[in-house]
């Protein structure tokens, strides 16, 4: 298989970049981890903050999918 | 052509037509073509395409499931009644939980989005489908109309005091300024942001799913793969409604932001 310079740069950067989606997910992992060790100590305020969890972990993951777009931009796009 | 190799189980990326690994390409199930011609028609914004076919389709559910559950109006509920009744009031509690009272004349812009996006997302998980919200020109948009829908409203009701949002009032005098950009950026990346992440979510589990059906084509991991499309699936339809959950309560807390800015 033949490649040149810039196609092997193109896939090290986005399995680079891929590896930021991997990191948020440690991210999304600390909220819920965080939510639930809360809501064990205090069960009957969890439920009203689901809404914040979901808002929480969107933003985590929010970075995460950016990454992963870059990665996809890196591979199809360039 | 030669036979596509399907043994090896190795992604190529770049051009399917000389796919050396999987006989279809994980990405090929987001292209947009022409309902009416042959793939490769120019698409025009006229043009009547997969995705305006989905669209459509998830349109037609939503006004379907409303009409079907409001035309008794039981009390006693049948089935398609509960399920109206019951996104009903999903949405209404979550608008009246996040955003508060006075902003429950948002509630009807806010259970369309909610619905359309729902529906897009389920319709999208049927076998061979075509998934309108994996393509940012339709989430930009639907992002776009929320930030547009935002900042008239904040304007609007506060008039000038609007931009005490970006005035952080409870920091120190000397940060404020720095703060102030700071909040004017991530003011301007919320659309961005919002579009992204419904877009990214989909593609991403999409392609998940392509790529674990390509793997079923190996004769020593398919019954690996099998169960491994399986359990995505599932998991996918959870990301399915979470990702329209997400997207309507990040709408109710940018709407909080436009009726009460200073808290």
């Amino acid at each position: 298989m033949e490649g040149n310079i810039a196609e092997i740069g193109q896939f090290l950067g986005a399995g680079l970049a891929a590896m930021g989606s991997g990191i948020a997910a440690l991210g999304v992992g600390n909220v819920a981890g965080n939510f639930l060790a809360g809501a064990l100590r205090n069960p009957s305020a969890a439920g009203g903050q689901t809404a914040t969890l979901f808002i929480g972990i969107a933003f985590a993951e929010a970075l995460g999918i950016f990454s992963f777009l870059v990665a996809l931009l890196l591979m199809f796009a360039v | 052509m030669a036979d596509p190799v399907a043994t090896t189980g190795v992604l190529t990326a770049g051009d399917p037509a000389h796919a050396e690994g999987l006989s279809f390409h994980p990405m090929d199930q987001f292209m947009v073509k022409p309902l009416f011609g042959d793939y490769g028609d120019p698409v025009y914004w006229y043009t009547i395409t997969n995705v305006t076919l989905w669209m459509a389709l998830a349109v037609l559910c939503v006004v379907g499931l409303f009409v079907l559950g409001t035309s008794r109006r039981a009390i006693i509920p049948n089935r398609v009644q509960s399920v109206a009744e019951l996104a009903y009031g999903f949405v209404y509690k979550m608008i009246e939980d996040v955003t508060g009272r006075d902003a429950v004349k948002f509630f009807p812009y806010v259970f369309t989005l909610f619905l359309f996006i729902l529906f897009a997302n389920f319709l999208a998980l049927i076998p061979s489908s075509f998934s309108p919200t994996s393509h940012i020109a339709v989430t930009g948009l639907l992002a776009l109309a929320v930030f547009l829908t935002v900042t008239i409203v904040g304007f609007v009701k506060n008039g000038a005091s609007f931009l005490g949002l970006f005035w952080v009032t409870s920091a120190p005098l000397a940060i404020r300024p720095v703060l102030a950009v700071i909040e004017l950026i991530s003011y301007f990346v919320r659309p961005v942001s919002h579009s992204i992440r419904l877009a990214g979510n989909l593609t991403a589990g999409h392609a998940v799913l392509k790529v674990f059906a390509g793997f079923a084509q190996v004769a020593a991991i398919s019954p690996l793969a099998v169960l491994g499309v399986t359990a995505i699936y599932g998991l996918e339809v959870l990301v399915a409604f979470i990702q329209a959950y997400v997207f309507t309560i990040l709408t109710c807390v940018y709407l909080k932001d436009a009726l009460h800015p200073n808290h």
